[in-house]
């Protein structure tokens, strides 16, 4: 699936993850620090992914 | 994963509350948090006229959103510090906001006054983060009293003020400790207090309103915030918080309880309020405030590097 890295812009490719915790936990973010965003929905750590699914990891940690 | 209220399948899950809620109930404890706060604190009550500091983020922008939404009186102030796009798009976000909800927004340039944010930082060698502290700090204030606010609301949330609470103790900076407080009450008649409704809502659950609300806000980060040590308590706070939820609710709402009163200084042992500044008519403890010393600082050091520049004078 595709992954985009938001705020940085950055885009991976991720294979063999099945659900939202599995693709977390192979990019190394922890829950509740992005927002796992596929089209106009959120979705939770237990929410199944599809190989054909793009999805926006948006950080929510700011530094002011 | 069903939603803890109405049994709808989920959108978002919330550990350190036990829940996860779909959409609607989501907004709906949101709501209802920030009200709890709003109204357990005394911030403000409904005849208010509130001044919300937007800087074009998803916490400022939830907040005014929130408040808005709940009938209170609102006028927004966009401090646009002048680094360049970030500053453009943060700006361009809060008027777009203003505008979409029909409400009042004030914006003051820095840059209009030679004061941007970058060129205090090339002129005085001060960390920006420690500029942009005290400038904001004046600006809000002003604008309060220009505008006849009766309060400042910020957008801080859980995880700011978790992440500065670490930070105070690391380094037992007492005064602040003092002063960290959800409602800061003014110290002269010319300030009015300051609060903050969002202090035990996490960064999550604001950037998850702000997404379900579809708020169009600055994803990106201040570039001056890179290294800065807030990151470094918040990254530390959130492995803690995976590990044990709950852990920054608990931290500043039981410090809030039962660690702040022991830093309070004794009334009589209070700073008084000191007089008026000779810059801006503002209170100031000595001659000039913060702000005009800074101003100061500013136009002494870039005529000096002017004087530097400029060809030397035959005669």
């Amino acid at each position: 699936m595709r992954v985009c890295l938001n705020p940085q812009g950055r885009r991976l490719d991720v294979d063999g993850v099945s659900r939202v915790q599995d693709l977390l936990r192979r990019l190394d973010i922890l829950p509740g620090t992005v927002l796992v965003i596929r089209g106009d929905q959120l979705l939770t750590d237990d929410a199944r992914l599809d190989a054909s699914d793009e999805i926006e990891l948006r950080s929510v940690v700011s530094g002011g | 994963m069903k939603c803890t209220r109405c049994k709808e399948p989920a959108e978002v899950k919330l550990r350190a509350h036990n829940s996860a809620f779909c959409r609607a109930c989501f907004l709906f404890f949101f709501e209802r948090r920030v009200a709890r706060a709003i109204d357990h604190e005394k911030m403000f009550v409904r005849s208010s006229r509130i001044l919300v500091a937007v800087s074009g983020g998803k916490d400022s922008l939830a907040l005014w959103d929130v408040l808005a939404s709940e009938g209170y009186q609102t006028v927004g102030f966009h401090l646009a510090l002048g680094i360049g796009g970030y500053s453009q798009r943060s700006r361009e976000r809060c008027e777009s906001f203003a505008e979409k909800h029909g409400l009042e927004l004030s914006v003051h340039a820095l840059a209009d006054e030679g004061l941007a944010i970058p060129e205090i930082v090339s002129a005085t060698r001060r960390p920006a983060c420690s500029a942009c502290g005290t400038i904001k700090r004046h600006y809000f204030d002003a604008a309060a009293l220009e505008l006849g606010c009766d309060v400042i609301a910020t957008g801080h949330n859980l995880d700011d003020e978790a992440a500065r609470l670490l930070g105070n103790v690391l380094h037992w900076q007492t005064e602040y400790l003092a002063r960290q407080k959800p409602v800061i009450q003014p110290r002269h008649e010319k300030f009015v207090r300051k609060v903050k409704p969002l202090y035990l809502t996490s960064e999550f659950e604001t950037a998850t309103y702000a997404f379900m609300k579809r708020i169009d806000y600055v994803v990106e980060e201040c570039p001056n915030a890179v290294g800065a040590s807030q990151l470094d308590y918040k990254a530390v706070l959130d492995r803690l918080e995976n590990t044990s939820p709950g852990t920054k609710a608990g931290f500043v709402r039981d410090f809030m309880v039962r660690g702040s009163r022991a830093f309070e200084a004794p009334a009589t042992e209070r700073a008084d309020t000191g007089g008026t500044c000779a810059g801006c008519g503002m209170p100031a403890f000595g001659t000039l405030c913060s702000f005009c010393s800074l101003r100061a600082e500013v136009d002494r050091k870039l005529a000096l590097r002017t004087r530097s520049v400029s060809p030397a004078v035959t005669e």
